[in-house]
């Protein structure tokens, strides 16, 4: 016979306002089976909960039914308090009467009704409740970190400096990611490389971490704990431990016209190459696309002059198979090209230029040694415009969020510029500033007060060329809406951060959930903001959404916190509640006709075959079986099976049954 | 084979060489032109700014017509016609009451079941796939496509070529041996019916079209639209006093140019109509 | 709780706006890029952006200075403003709207007399025979504004190149098109 117990919550007033929690507590006390019932202010307090643990105590109670809050918070809560009290935690239920009654309707007879019938269902549910205990799996305590920008190389960093491996994948020849890009950083002006280049330096030289740049995800299979991972390690044409990094090949390249990607096609570089000075690791690679002799089968002057003979163009991709504990996913943005903005002429302007474009002019290692010089015909631009929200907050273009560094980097921007060029003229058409940080708003005052940038409060509509000079049509919406045309020397674009184009493969490769614009999604936007659906796999920097370096920094030792918490256990607990094939007395074994209908439905490939032989060895019948490890506890192979072979524990086919007949009975 | 054509009333008037080019290049391509008969006025701007149900009235009614009289595909030369009967017919689809309302107010069954070619779909469609060739005297001068409003907005109804620099004009006289050239006025509004009422504005804001055509080296101006052409030809007294110069450089329809390039009579194209004369 | 609905925070102008134009006022963040990039924003006595805020603020005082603007007379329906709007704001669809409700509540800018006229001599054109009489428009325009002397010098050279027929051109069905014209009509008889 069944001893229940059912403590009612008022949850300060939130439950109580609208539900009258002493009748749901007096009207359980009289269902079959309740041995005892209660309503408490709030039962997850300390009071609260030594509550249920007396009566567990004192009443010999075989159930529990907390009628609170949703379950999400508070089961763990619970079930650990019906543990201390001696009783399996898996015969512990929770009735919401939060989300699902006191917040949905008015006070009144048909809630408090409602809420009863929510307590009643989960009495006859856990009077089929059994006990359960808890799954442990090893930890591997390795850690991946894709992407080796700011946010990759700290969340590195820090994990190995808890004493735990790394390894750190980077899919362009040097780590160092949009940083290394920038000239100074705001709000402080200090230069981005110096700050950047020692922590690369670093990665590089730590013992605990392995480097692979020029290195992409292949495959992921398996678990929080035990991932197996697949590294594409793409042919660098070079004999990497040889290579001393001399630089004698990329000076002698004879392919010397391709766009650049590290200064944002505004300088040239080489077929072999290394992308900027203070690369990590300063070694070159072939850019296979443009170089001669993978085009035409001729040139090898790399090879010719290479002194210790490192060139090797016969070189394959590798695939490297490591085991892993932990992913953070540290892959960054891109930016939106100019030639996304009709308006603003199709990209088909030289001078009409992006903000990273502009960060590669004012660097003292780009293209114009640090000079603001236009591309066209590198004149120094006397009158400069600023676009702030070019695609951000743009919902006709599809990005109607704010890109959130922009109105920084813009003030940064216009502040080098006044310091660079004296005496030239320069403008901000912005909507809002956005100036939310320590010291943001007074950097962005500087630029205004003391360096004479204008900002205009409008959008730009429109930017044509004529006579040699940009004009822009823009409106100050400060002055009643006043139409403002400039003729300006260069544009600057501060163009919206969005998503790199293969994220959505990248999360779909690793099971994380992205939002609708293809940024990884947190598990929590307050309380799991590092943490993703998929446990074992963290996020940290512009990969989750448009963030700045101090963000991204901080976020990524989060990150490294949580891969080091997993770290910290040799073994992991995981809730049972994972699907089981059942199984009975030879000769049926089970009910299970071995269709596996069960193994392609289910998608997290946890649903193997089991063979059961007689005595002699012989396959006698072959079975579903499912590897607790794997399982996720989604059900999708309970809808699945056909003779109802596979349970899923704690919501068993005869629980379910349960609740539903005991809402259509009366009582 | 048969298009059915709606000229609308510029094309019977004011920009009758619209009209004459159109039927003129149509017939060197055998292709028989079926107006649709006893048609009425669109309704144009007066009707959209003045009463809202008379402006879907007025292109349904005509709409109705064509249907009645079997043609399914009907080209518009005049691009604010053009633009009429397509937000007339995309609105009606959109709103069951309003189409009902309307079929009561005509006392005409409307169907929506008539393909709308503007002139640049009309010759995309049946004459430049046929232009090779048949260009006997390329016409070798640079040209700046003006495609003003009504050809290409609103994108979300239309769906006609892009907003900003649209391309399908330019494409159309390079094949007619053309080089069209790169321009930041391609689609500015001329002024357009404000012709009458506010002259000056039309000076202003044809003028800065023209002008820019000018300091970017056309030498002629393309149209596909009779207000613009109206603006920019008869208006030429105004355009050059905003612009302060004078400056003759001539507007063409896009059939009148394709016209010459395949060798049709200048008279027979209606060139001898315009106000600034026509030297290319 | 309360069951206020979603707009209950427009005016009855807004609700109209919305419900007639699929205009909702408290969309326009007030970025001014319809403004910008307006050809005769110079020309409005409030350009586009401003009459949006001035609709979103709700006071009747100004919703009252709407209806009685130049701008929505002035305004083209070049549809530049509704093609680069952030937010897509049907902008020339709501100025037809109010251009409406402007002149049902006969509050008409002075300013705009000519141009209403050249409407209404429009309109009036092919009330009666079913076609633009172009001859006919600009007589009976010169009637109501008294603008006889404009365009003069246009005629002439217009009809010596047979770009202005002397006749009317007249559809069949002249009744029918009185009739739609009588169906659709609203109070605001001239």
């Amino acid at each position: 016979m069944s001893k229940i117990g059912v403590f009612v919550c008022h949850c300060g007033e939130n439950i109580s306002a609208t539900v009258d929690c002493a009748r749901v507590a007096e009207t359980s006390g009289k269902l079959d089976g309740v041995a005892y019932s209660v309503d408490y202010k709030y039962m997850c307090s300390d009071p609260g909960q030594s509550l249920i643990k007396s009566a567990i105590k004192e009443k010999g109670l075989t159930g529990v039914v907390v009628a609170a809050c949703s379950p999400r918070m508070h089961e763990p809560t619970f079930r650990k308090a019906c543990a201390e009290a001696g009783l399996n935690p898996y015969m512990c239920e929770m009735a919401n009467l939060r989300e699902h009654v006191s917040w949905v309707h008015e006070k009144g007879e048909a809630t408090t009704e409602k809420a009863i019938d929510l307590v009643r269902i989960l009495v006859e549910k856990v009077k089929y409740n059994q006990s359960l205990n808890a799954i442990k799996v090893p930890v591997t305590k390795t850690a991946l970190v894709i992407g080796g920008g700011i946010a990759g190389i700290q969340a590195s960093l820090d994990i190995a400096n808890t004493g735990h491996k790394v390894i750190l994948i980077e899919k362009d020849p040097s780590i160092g990611g949009h940083m290394s890009q920038l000239s100074e950083t705001f709000p402080t002006l200090d230069c981005s490389q110096c700050i950047l280049t020692p922590r690369m330096v670093e990665v590089a030289q730590h013992p605990n971490i392995t480097l692979y740049s020029y290195a992409e995800l292949e495959s992921v299979e398996g678990f929080i704990g035990n991932f197996k991972v697949k590294i594409r390690r793409k042919s660098k044409s070079i004999d990497e431990k040889l290579c001393t990094g001399c630089g004698l090949c990329t000076t002698k390249c004879p392919v010397k016209k391709i766009p650049s990607e590290f200064n944002e096609g505004l300088g040239m570089r080489t077929a072999i190459y290394v992308p900027f000075p203070q690369a990590v690791p300063n070694k070159p690679v072939i850019d296979r696309e443009h170089c001669t002799y993978y085009l035409k089968g001729k040139c090898r002057i790399c090879e010719k002059v290479c002194p210790i003979q490192a060139i090797r163009f016969d070189q394959e991709d590798t695939i490297e198979e490591v085991e892993i504990g932990a992913i953070v996913l540290a892959t960054g943005f891109s930016v939106k090209q100019p030639d996304f903005f009709p308006e603003y002429g199709y990209g088909k302007y030289p001078d009409v230029i992006t903000g990273l474009q502009f960060e590669r002019l004012a660097s003292a290692s780009g293209p114009t040694l640090g000079e603001i010089r236009r591309p066209s015909d590198g004149k120094v631009p006397q009158n400069i415009v600023f676009v702030a929200c070019a695609g951000s907050r743009d919902e006709a273009k599809g990005i109607p969020y704010c890109s959130k560094i922009c109105c920084m980097y813009i003030a940064k921007h216009a502040m080098l510029y006044q310091h660079k060029v004296h005496g030239g003229k320069s403008y901000v058409f912005y909507m809002d500033i956005r100036a939310g940080g320590k010291n943001y708003e007074e950097f962005v005052r500087r630029a205004i007060e003391e360096d004479g940038v204008n900002y205009v409060r409008g959008r730009v509509s429109r930017i044509y060329e004529k006579n040699g000079k940009l004009i822009v049509k823009g409106v100050d919406t400060l002055l009643g809406a006043m139409p403002v045309d400039i003729e300006a020397d260069m544009v600057v674009l501060a163009t919206a951060g969005v998503a790199n184009s293969d994220a959505e493969a990248l999360a779909q490769k690793l099971h994380v959930s992205y939002d609708a614009y293809k940024f990884f999604a947190e598990a929590h936007p307050k309380l799991k903001p590092v943490e993703t659906n998929t446990a074992g796999i963290f996020l940290a920097g512009a990969c989750q959404s448009p963030r700045d370096i101090p963000e991204s920094v901080s976020m990524a030792s989060g990150a490294a916190v949580k891969v080091a918490c997993l770290f910290s256990q040799d073994e992991l607990t995981r809730d049972p509640l994972i699907a089981v094939v059942n199984r009975m007395a030879p000769p049926v074994y089970s009910s299970c006709v071995g269709c596996f209908l069960c193994v392609s439905a289910c998608p997290y490939q946890a649903i193997e075959k089991e063979e059961i032989k007689n005595r002699a060895g012989e396959v006698i019948k072959t079975l579903a079986r499912v590897n607790p490890g794997l399982c996720q506890g989604c059900g999708t192979c309970v809808a699945f099976c056909r003779t109802k072979s596979i349970d899923l524990q704690g919501y068993t086919h005869e629980q379910m049954y349960t609740e539903v007949m005991a809402l259509l009975n009366e009582y | 084979m048969t298009l059915g054509f709606y000229p609308g009333c510029s094309l019977k008037g004011s920009s009758r060489e619209y009209a004459e080019s159109v039927l003129a290049v149509a017939k060197a391509f055998d292709i028989t032109i079926e107006e649709i008969k006893d048609w009425n006025c669109c309704g144009a701007t007066a009707a959209h700014n003045m009463n809202r149900e008379l402006s879907f009235a007025l292109p349904a009614r005509i709409l109705s017509l064509a249907e009645k009289q079997g043609l399914t595909e009907v080209v518009v030369p005049c691009a604010a016609c053009y633009s009429r009967l397509t937000v007339t017919q995309y609105e009606l689809a959109k709103d069951k009451e309003l189409k009902d309302r309307i079929s009561e107010v005509n006392g005409m069954e409307y169907k929506g079941s008539v393909t709308i070619l503007n002139i640049i779909q009309m010759l995309d469609k049946y004459i430049t796939p046929k232009l090779e060739g048949k260009v006997v005297k390329p016409f070798d001068h640079k040209v700046a496509c003006y495609y003003g409003c009504l050809l290409v907005r609103p994108h979300e109804i239309l769906k006609f070529d892009r907003e900003e620099d649209p391309q399908s004009m330019d494409e159309v006289m390079l094949k007619a041996g053309a080089t069209p050239i790169d321009w930041a006025f391609k689609t500015e509004c001329c002024g357009a019916g404000l012709s009458i009422s506010r002259t000056p504005s039309v000076g202003k804001l044809s003028g800065m079209i023209v002008g820019d055509a000018k300091d970017r080296g056309a030498e002629a101006i393309i149209v596909a639209c009779p207000m613009c052409h109206s603006n920019l030809d008869m208006r030429r007294k105004e355009i050059n006093k905003y612009l302060g110069e004078k400056v003759d450089i001539p507007v063409l329809y896009i059939t009148q140019a394709l016209g010459l390039a395949v060798g049709l009579d200048r008279k027979e194209l209606g060139l001898n109509r315009h106000f600034v004369k026509v030297t290319v | 709780m309360s069951s206020d609905n979603h707009h209950s925070a427009l005016t009855e102008l807004g609700a109209e706006l919305l419900e007639q134009s699929d205009v909702k006022v408290t969309r326009c963040y007030q970025c001014g890029k319809c403004t910008a990039g307006c050809p005769l924003a110079g020309e409005m006595d409030y350009p586009p952006s401003l009459v949006m805020r001035m609709l979103q603020t709700g006071r009747p005082e100004l919703e009252e200075k709407v209806l009685r603007s130049f701008t929505i007379w002035v305004c083209l329906t070049c549809e530049m403003c509704f093609a680069r709007c952030p937010m897509s704001i049907d902008i020339p669809k709501m100025m037809d709207q109010l251009r409406q409700k402007s002149l049902l509540e006969k509050k008409t800018n002075r300013k705009a007399k000519e141009i209403i006229a050249f409407h209404k001599s429009f309109l009036d054109s092919i009330r009666y025979t079913g076609r633009l009489y172009e001859i006919g428009l600009l007589a009976d325009y010169k009637t109501r504004t008294l603008k006889i002397l404009d365009d003069m010098d246009l005629a002439l050279p217009m009809m010596k190149r047979g770009k202005l027929g002397i006749f009317p051109e007249m559809i069949k069905d002249r009744s029918g098109m009185a009739s739609i014209f009588r169906k659709t009509n609203k109070k605001h008889k001239d």
